[in-house]
């Protein structure tokens, strides 16, 4: 377990591969996002937060979980910015913990049940996002 | 021309989504295009993985593409969230030495990989190994009048500096497909915006706003129906239309076309 912030945010850094000081504040990654208004932590401020340290709160947020991946925050950033690649890494902190995931594969089955139209790629993909 | 193809299927075309298989070979046989399913794949996880330190979740990818280099095949694509997997694993092991490294570690190929097979999606094998020209000519039943709105997505287009697959802000490779088929395309602005994918499976009522936005804008703009090349679209934007603008896979409107679909 990483215990102090500043190694999480090397961590997070690290994993996601981009660099969060590039980031102006312009807003685009929050504007551009399609479930931004579900979000308690919007792109934009998921990247402040990254590049001020504030790990611990949003391994907390909503956000984490209401991400599509649709990078449309990474083509449209206009410094280069991967807020989701950061989301992901976040999310990944979480679900890495023993006990955190947020999808088991006992939850699997029940789920199948409840609608025989689901595509394998839902579930193969919901649970590679949601689940260590 | 008579290169083959080494068609990477995954899971999804194998079993809820097999009108997009099935479709796909059907046509690709009626226009005689050499293919040949890879004798061994795994699912391709469905997700790319974005961190750099994952390492297994990038491997039935490489094993794959791997098999298409010794093969001297390019690989063919037809799900975009195999194409998308493929594409960016294939662009991770080519431009990233620590994960080719550690990728090749695993993996102990004979030859170490490095990213030289070329992914190529079904529509990008058509506009390049066909031409949408061509194609045309060789349209049995054109789907003249019928309006059509292509959805992209997100998977085929962003990020576009890996997919390169089309313009992502205006894309127009579906469009020119529909045309070759003789359909009429219907552009519309949510075309390469999210159908909320995998979120789906925890947050139906979030997907459903979404959905119901690309659906609208779509409608509003004259669509019949739309076509795309994602199951999980499918699946997403069939569960939430109301039965005005139901989606297709693209295949199964080539197959009607080219006469094939039975
Ligand atoms: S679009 Fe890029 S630069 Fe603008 S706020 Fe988002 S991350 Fe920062
Ligand atoms: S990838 Fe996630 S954060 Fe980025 S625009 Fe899409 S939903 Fe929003």
């Amino acid at each position: 377990m990483l215990v102090d912030e500043k190694g999480m945010q090397e961590e997070v850094i690290r994993m996601s591969g981009t660099e969060p000081k590039k980031c102006m504040l312009c807003g685009k990654c929050s504007a551009t996002c399609p479930p931004s208004m579900d979000m308690d932590v919007r792109p934009h401020r998921f990247v402040k937060n990254v590049k001020a340290g504030n790990i611990e709160a949003l391994m907390e947020s909503e956000s984490l979980w209401k991400c599509l991946s649709c990078f449309a925050c990474v083509e449209r950033c206009p410094r280069g910015v991967e807020p989701a690649s950061l989301v992901e890494a976040v999310r990944l902190l979480v679900i890495r913990q023993q006990g955190k995931n947020y999808l088991t594969a006992d939850d699997i089955p029940e789920l199948i049940a409840s609608d025989e139209e689901i595509p394998q790629q839902l579930i193969v993909s919901a649970f590679r996002k949601y689940s260590k | 021309m008579d290169k083959t193809y080494l068609y990477y299927p995954g899971c999804t075309l194998k079993t809820k989504a097999k009108e997009l298989d099935a479709y796909a070979l059907q046509s690709m046989e009626m226009l005689g295009i050499p293919c040949k399913e890879l004798d061994e794949w795994q699912c391709c996880g469905a997700v790319y993985p974005q961190a750099t330190d994952e390492i297994a979740t990038r491997l039935s990818a490489a094993r794959a593409l791997e098999e298409a280099r010794q093969k001297d095949c390019d690989l063919l694509t037809l799900c975009s969230a195999c194409h998308h997997v493929m594409k960016r694993v294939n662009h991770d092991i080519a431009s990233d030495a620590d994960i080719r490294m550690k990728v090749n570690n695993y993996s102990e190929f004979e030859t170490p990989y490095a990213g030289e097979t070329k992914v190529v999606h079904f529509l990008e094998m058509l506009r390049d190994t066909i031409g949408f020209a061509e194609l045309k000519k060789r349209v049995l039943n054109p789907l003249t009048g019928r309006k059509i709105g292509a959805y992209y997505g997100c998977l085929l287009l962003r990020p576009s500096n890996v997919m390169q697959f089309d313009d992502p802000e205006n894309p127009y490779i579906m469009e020119e497909f529909l045309h070759a088929i003789g359909a009429e395309p219907v552009l519309y602005s949510y075309r390469n915006e999210c159908c909320g994918g995998y979120v789906a499976l925890d947050d139906p009522a979030l997907v459903q706003k979404v959905c119901t936005k690309v659906l609208h804008s779509a409608e509003q703009k004259g669509a019949e129906v739309l076509v795309t090349a994602c199951p999980l679209c499918k699946y997403n934007l069939t569960k939430h239309d109301s039965g005005d603008v139901p989606t297709y896979y693209f295949t199964e409107l080539l197959a009607e076309a080219l006469g094939v679909k039975e």
